[in-house]
């Protein structure tokens, strides 16, 4: 399939520190058009275009929000998150570098429709230096008078991977430790200082004013049975060409890594250090949230890596990023890294596999979120198409002990 | 549209220490002390987000602080040799700061600048793509 631009419509076309030129793509029009709609009718229109989540979890974008706008109280918040700390995700450092104007369209409008008056945008602190283009933009959209129903505020980060987990995020913003809550309640219910909250993707609030302004019917025929639009991929590491692209979803992984020039395929990590990995023989796999997608981070490695080199790195990442709520995830990464790190050395043993392969299961059933949950998933991947090298590794490993009498 | 809640108060934490490490160079034992002492929380409740967060120290900092990305894509171009280079330009091991107080060398994980890997944060300006020279370079304009 095809590349598009829905999301990127704008970036590298406008100037992103002058509104004059958003407003002469259209901009503001969505807003416009929302602010005659009732709230009920811009929910329902996001629910038929069958918008999901573009942080990871591709949760249904207006359902979340009809939950938010059903949730008794007057005080209810919106957050954008911008916590982009996805190994690999530096999509939407590339959008707000370069349009910043339509994601605080796509906030006025989200805000509107759930009836929230105050909003954050969670920005990490890996991106400082995004916060002054990204003020700017918000004061000019102020002064052209779009924003006379909300208040938007900015929130930076301090370096925590897990504060871009939704409930992290939230005991971030309230100064606690970013860790990870219980569910339920879920954040539309019970959110931010215990009122209704909807977080929502940078991404995912890019695709509200094309949705309103084309309608759910046009946006609800790009894609896949179960994956509607199209996908901000950022492509990074064997290629020629890295950088952030936009596909139709369902698009092939090997169109994809043909547009960044890659050679010599070994594997394929989607979605960041929990992200599935493609071997290079299943190139052909379609990319949406029924296959494999996650953040849409891509990663390529060509046939000089060293899978087990690979997983300890990822598997160190996770333990390192762990918030340590939850026994499984803290102390199971743990695990993991330590028997992952021996067999790297060349010091496994044979039991290795099944201990990893045990391990994997108990953490994926009672991590308290998706970071322990999904902590396995390079794991048990790389098992499964390329356990060869785990267990040359091992042999190796053996032999080479014997030699020195152990 | 005044809609704070009494709880909000607490919100300000993060963004206050991180304006103390700016000033003093650290979140220091004496900072979290008073900080417990105004907000009536209590101090390990305070400790535990300053030691949460990996841009928040609670050991003394350099003037400038350099975070090298050693995630995966910026592994597979090569950060090691940006790391390398790094502890020889500045006679120092990563965690450590120089005697001088003007450099400390830390390692992170993703940085969100893959498309410009291998790269490098010096405070808060992103460094990518880098090479030897370029960091001998960066580290010049320091001094």
């Amino acid at each position: 399939m095809p590349a598009k631009r829905i999301v990127l419509k704008n970036c590298e076309i406008i100037d992103p520190r002058d509104i004059n030129t958003y407003l002469g793509r259209e901009g503001f029009k969505a807003l416009a058009k929302t602010l005659e709609m009732s709230p009920e009718a811009v929910i329902a229109e996001v629910k038929a275009s069958r918008l999901r989540g573009r942080g990871g979890a591709g949760f249904p974008c207006g359902l979340k929000w009809e939950l938010a706008r059903q949730a008794p109280g007057d005080v209810k918040f919106l957050i954008c998150n911008a916590d982009e700390g996805e190994v690999g995700t530096f999509k939407d450092r590339y959008i707000l570098q370069h349009d910043p104007f339509t994601l605080i369209e796509g906030m006025a409008i989200a805000a509107y429709a759930i009836g929230a008056k105050r909003a954050f945008i969670y920005l990490r602190a890996e991106y400082h230096y995004l916060l002054d283009g990204l003020m700017r933009a918000i004061d000019q959209v102020k002064a052209e008078g779009f924003l006379k129903h909300l208040d938007i505020q900015i929130h930076e980060g301090a370096g925590a991977y897990i504060c871009g987990e939704e409930s992290a995020l939230m005991d971030s913003i309230e100064g606690k430790r970013g860790e990870a809550r219980y569910k339920p309640p879920f954040p539309p219910t019970r959110g931010l200082w215990g009122k209704p909250t909807i977080i929502n993707n940078v991404e995912t609030l890019m695709n509200i004013p094309s949705i309103i302004l084309n309608g759910a019917e046009w946006f609800s025929q790009i894609g896949t049975e179960k994956s509607k639009g199209t996908k901000v991929f950022s492509i990074s590491g064997d290629v020629n060409k890295p950088g952030v692209c936009e596909f139709v979803m369902g698009s092939r992984l090997d169109e994809l890594v043909d547009w960044a020039g890659a050679r010599d395929i070994k594997m394929v990590q989607v979605g960041g250090a929990t992200g599935g990995i493609i071997p290079y023989f299943m190139m052909e796999t379609p990319l949406a949230f029924e296959t494999v997608l996650g953040s849409g981070a891509v990663t390529v490695f060509d046939k000089s890596r060293d899978t087990l080199d690979f997983v300890s790195r990822t598997v160190e990442f996770l333990a390192e990023e762990s918030c340590g709520k939850c026994t499984p995830c803290r102390e199971g990464t743990e695990v993991m890294l330590e028997i992952l790190g021996r067999l790297a050395k060349g010091d496994g043993q044979q039991e290795d596999i099944a201990a990893l392969e045990e391990l994997s299961n108990v953490m994926a059933l009672s991590s308290l979120c998706g970071l322990g949950q999904a902590a396995s998933i390079p794991v048990l991947d790389t098992l499964k198409h390329f356990r060869n090298d785990y267990e040359t590794r091992i042999k190796q490993s053996v032999f080479l002990r014997s030699l020195r009498g152990k | 549209m005044d809609q704070t809640l009494p709880e909000q108060e607490r919100a300000g934490l993060v963004a206050r220490m991180k304006a103390e490490q700016e000033k003093s160079g650290y979140v220091s034992e004496q900072f979290i002390e008073q900080t417990a002492r105004s907000t009536g929380l209590s101090v390990g409740e305070v400790y535990g987000v300053a030691t949460f967060y990996h841009f928040l120290s609670t050991r003394p900092l350099g003037r400038n602080v350099i975070r090298v990305c050693k995630s995966i894509p910026c592994y597979l171009k090569s950060s090691q040799l940006v790391i390398e280079t790094l502890q020889e330009e500045l006679g120092i091991v990563p965690g450590e700061t120089t005697s001088d107080g003007k450099f400390s060398l830390q390692l992170t994980n993703c940085i969100g600048a893959c498309d410009q890997a291998p790269a490098m944060l010096l405070n808060h300006d992103l460094h990518g793509t880098l090479t030897p020279a370029r960091i001998a370079q960066i580290i010049e304009s320091c001094l």
